[in-house]
């Protein structure tokens, strides 16, 4: 065991930040907890997995499989792909945000209020 | 046999083809599958009549024991012949009854499939097989109810049809499940051969209880009665084949099968016996009050089918014989009955009984076929008919215990309605005075009169010689008792009780005819209170709780407000697991926090701030910058453990993710604080809820390893096989391209997204 309890701590927070900020009622702080959302599981897979220091699944050159134990690689391509597509969320997120913001009109806030609660 | 059910399927989707090829021959070409059906089946006779059982399996899903397996004896053998056998005279019935309709097309569609439901239904072997086909048979039927979907009357009707005909089978489902795991076998051949009896077993109350929820609603017994009536909204070719002669005896039917191996006992002989001769009465009973002529005979069905569950409750070899008899009565006369009652319809343009009058000049075929069917509903000498109310009378005075009491004078009430309810429609509408009609009365074209012909003077010809239905129905009792009842059927029994029964019901019969109008008048004048009570208006209370219920729970549970998703999400989510976690006694924790290097310290306690800091800022700019402190924080946390592809990855992400967010959150407005200090503080406990319990999760699973992790593989196999040395790119592009492939297609389509969303804006403003 390496630092697996020191991630799971900053799981819990980024988790417990993500939370708080997608109970606001601005749309911006929702966007934001989404992304805090999406790193805080994407280190929970990593975490879960165990950690390994120093040891990248990577085949020496000339060689068939890698030189002693590497990190898992299965979890570290799920969390590539988990990263692409939340990338991928984010944006369609922010510019329907912003499209939303724009039908609402600017002057009226109490309107953006009901679009957003 | 598989190929015989499946061709049904098929013609049933060419059959639109088939109409337009054919134009208004359509109903005889299609009805020559259903003819050759009837030749394949009837190919079976010796060997059933011989006391043999077919059976014919295919493999389906053999690791489910789920197979196509098909069983053809006495009982599976008589429902098949009458459908297929019907079934000729419905679709030929048909094609001239709706020439006009536009939508004939999908009325081969749907009845055809109907047709080779109901036949899967009856000759399924394998429980899982029948209970599919049972299904199908609901659907099919909801679709036929509400053929006329412009009228909201046949819609609510089909919808009430399937509500109660699925609610039954979703009980059927769990009963039949609970039948194979007390029988140890999910084919009925085998259960019925089982030696030991299931009376004894634990399961055997709840199994017979779900089992009857199932056929009782299919069958329409009391007190779910009241949608076979309603379904009459179909048109009468529907009616007649489903509502008459197939659909609703499947309930029968399954009860028929199972009774060798379910019934005898208590439970079972009283259930069926009493709510059987219960709807056997209280369908004759409603009969009588109805003036809708398909209205009248609907309730006759109800009657009908509850005598086939209380012949079947009493279970002598009597009984046995009787069902089997009047089984086949029954469907000869209804089917006949109805198709004439929509050859009235057809020719006059009217559906009510007291309108009727004198038809006998302008339709002397249809008169005759009716008077000879309504003979033999009224179970008069010497139609086929008689023969099997000789026998019901004479089983439901050899029941046992008290119902021997009970069941005859239930019995005798429904046949004395019964003779006047064959009176109203055999005999009101044809003579008497002339009446006007909507149309000039004519008489139906040949397509419409060879049904009732054939099954009317079918039932006259059965009754002047028995001995030609004896080997069938001998051998379907002998499936329903489980042994040869060894007994003939006979159109003369001698002077006896029955006879006697017949008599007074004939002549009380013909008394309550004479006087309908002033009965039926008193009676509803009578039953008005007791209408509000029927259980259909139960079934109407409990549609309209179901709705409340809906309403109640969107509002609460779908208020609009995402704050109030997120939150049940969340909290749900955490009393599940804590839930989880006191039910397994808690976890241990063996976490060590000595084997952290500095710099990890470092950063963790920097993303962890950051993270904290972006959740109680008030300016975006300070947001967004601690946004990417966390971001970058997570790639290097990456990139020390070994994960140099994702510390990549995320950095580039990061960067386009800050780029994204500056440019359009400052085209938004500030933050602004809506919410009140008390709402925070919730907010603030639910979200370290959330924080500990995911803590508390990861902890938990540390350590623990159930499996050995599947990535050997692709470690081992990155370079031989797929000749790449960086595994996590090889897994992405090689072992899981398809999940790349479709990671690609979404975000191709948020690009869609984004790029139509801009798009439009521009237009917009130009406009």
């Amino acid at each position: 065991m390496t630092a697996e309890p020191l991630l799971a701590i900053l799981v819990g927070v980024l988790f417990a930040t993500a939370t708080y900020l997608m109970l606001r009622r601005s749309l911006v702080k929702l966007v934001i907890g989404l992304i805090l959302l999406s790193n805080a599981a994407n280190l929970l897979i990593f975490a879960t997995s165990g950690l390994t220091r120093g040891a990248p699944p990577l085949i020496p050159e000339g060689m068939l499989t890698p030189e002693g134990a590497v990190a898992d690689p299965l979890p570290q391509a799920l969390i590539l792909t988990a990263i692409v597509i939340s990338f991928g969320v984010l944006a369609f997120a922010v510019v329907l945000i912003h499209r939303a913001y724009e039908v609402v009109g600017a002057d009226d806030l109490d309107e953006m209020k009901d679009t957003d609660t | 046999m598989l190929f015989a059910i499946l061709s049904i399927f098929v013609v049933a989707a060419l059959a639109p083809v088939v109409h337009r090829a054919t134009g208004r021959h359509s109903g005889w070409v299609l009805a020559l599958l259903p003819a050759a059906l009837f030749v394949y089946f009837a190919s079976f006779l010796p060997a059933v009549v011989g006391g043999e059982s077919v059976r014919l399996a295919w493999q389906w899903m053999p690791g489910l024991d789920v197979q196509f397996s098909f069983l053809i004896d006495g009982l599976s053998l008589m429902f098949a012949l009458l459908i297929a056998g019907i079934g000729v005279f419905v679709v030929s019935y048909a094609g001239r009854y709706l020439e006009a309709h536009r939508d004939l097309g999908r009325f081969y569609v749907l009845i055809l499939s109907f047709m080779g439901s109901m036949l899967g239904l009856v000759l399924a072997d394998n429980i899982i097989l029948m209970f599919i086909f049972w299904e199908l048979t609901s659907i099919t039927s909801y679709l036929l109810i509400g053929y006329n979907h412009e009228d909201l009357k046949a819609r609510k009707a089909a919808l009430q049809g399937l509500i109660v005909t699925v609610g039954g089978g979703l009980a059927l489902l769990a009963g039949l499940v609970l039948l194979a795991m007390a029988a140890g076998s999910w084919e009925l051949s085998e259960i019925l051969a089982g030696e030991d009896s299931l009376h004894e077993h634990a399961l055997y109350l709840p199994l017979v209880i779900l089992i009857l929820l199932g056929t009782f609603t299919k069958s329409a017994q009391f007190p779910f009665h009241f949608w076979l009536p309603n379904a009459m909204a179909a048109p009468t070719p529907v009616s007649a084949y489903l509502h008459s002669a197939t659909m609703v005896k499947a309930g029968v039917y399954l009860m028929a099968r199972l009774n060798p191996e379910l019934g005898g006992t208590e439970l079972w002989t009283w259930t069926l016996g009493l709510f059987g001769a219960v709807t056997m009465f209280t369908g004759a009973w409603m009969a009588i009050q109805s003036t809708e002529i398909k209205k009248l005979l609907a309730y006759s069905t109800v009657m009908a089918l509850g005598t086939l569950t209380m012949l079947i409750g009493i279970g002598t070899p009597y009984a046995a014989m009787a069902g089997a008899a009047f089984l086949l009565a029954h469907s000869l006369y209804k089917g006949a009955l109805f198709m004439l009652a929509g050859s009235i319809d057809h020719g006059t343009g009217e559906k009510e009984v007291p309108n009727m009058g004198g038809l006998r000049h302008a339709m002397p075929l249809t008169a005759a076929f009716s008077v000879i069917a309504a003979l033999s509903l009224a179970g008069l000498p010497p139609l086929f008919g008689f023969v099997g109310k000789e026998l019901m009378l004479e089983a439901a005075l050899g029941a046992p215990d008290a119902l021997a009491v009970v069941l005859p004078l239930l019995a005798l009430g429904s046949a004395i309605l019964v003779v006047a309810v064959a009176a109203i429609v055999g005999l009101r509408p044809f003579f008497g005075a002339r009446r006007e009609f909507k149309r000039t009365p004519h008489e139906s074209p040949g397509a419409m009169l060879a049904g009732p012909a054939v099954l009317s003077v079918l039932g006259l010809v059965l009754g002047l010689f028995p001995a030609l239905a004896q080997p069938l129905v001998a051998a379907t009792a002998m499936s329903i008792h489980g042994a040869d009842p060894g007994m003939e059927l006979k159109l003369w029994h001698g002077i006896n009780l029955p006879l006697g029964m017949s008599l007074l019901s004939l002549a009380a019969g013909l008394v309550i005819y004479r006087f309908w109008d002033s009965v039926r008048a008193g009676i509803g004048r009578g039953m008005a209170p007791a209408m509000r009570i029927a259980p259909e208006r139960g079934y109407e209370r409990f549609m309209d709780g179901l709705v409340w219920f809906s309403d109640f729970q969107t509002r609460v549970l779908q208020n609009g407000h995402l704050r109030t998703y997120v939150m049940v999400t969340m909290l749900t989510t955490v009393a599940l697991v804590v839930g989880t976690f006191a039910a397994l006694g808690g976890f241990e924790v063996s976490v060590r926090f000595d084997d952290i290097l500095i710099h990890e310290w470092v950063i963790v306690a920097l993303v962890a701030l950051a993270a904290m800091f972006v959740a109680t800022t008030n300016s975006r700019l300070a947001a967004v910058a601690s946004l990417g402190i966390v971001g970058f924080g997570v790639a290097l946390i990456y990139v020390f453990f070994s994960a140099p592809d994702l510390g990549i990855t995320q950095v580039l992400v990061e960067t386009l993710t800050v780029i994204l967010l500056v440019l359009v959150l400052f085209r938004l407005p500030g933050f602004l604080k809506f919410s009140n200090p008390l709402t925070r503080v919730r907010d603030v406990i639910a979200s370290l809820a959330v924080g500990v319990t995911m803590t508390a999760v990861l902890m938990a699973t540390l350590g623990v390893q159930y499996f050995p992790a599947i990535s050997e593989y692709h470690i081992a196999e990155s370079e031989p096989s797929a000749y790449g040395r960086n595994i996590v790119n090889v897994i992405l592009v090689d072992f899981r391209a398809l999940d790349t492939l479709g990671e690609l297609f979404v975000l191709a389509l948020a690009a869609v997204g984004v790029y139509a969303m801009i798009k439009f804006r521009a237009e917009d403003r130009k406009s």
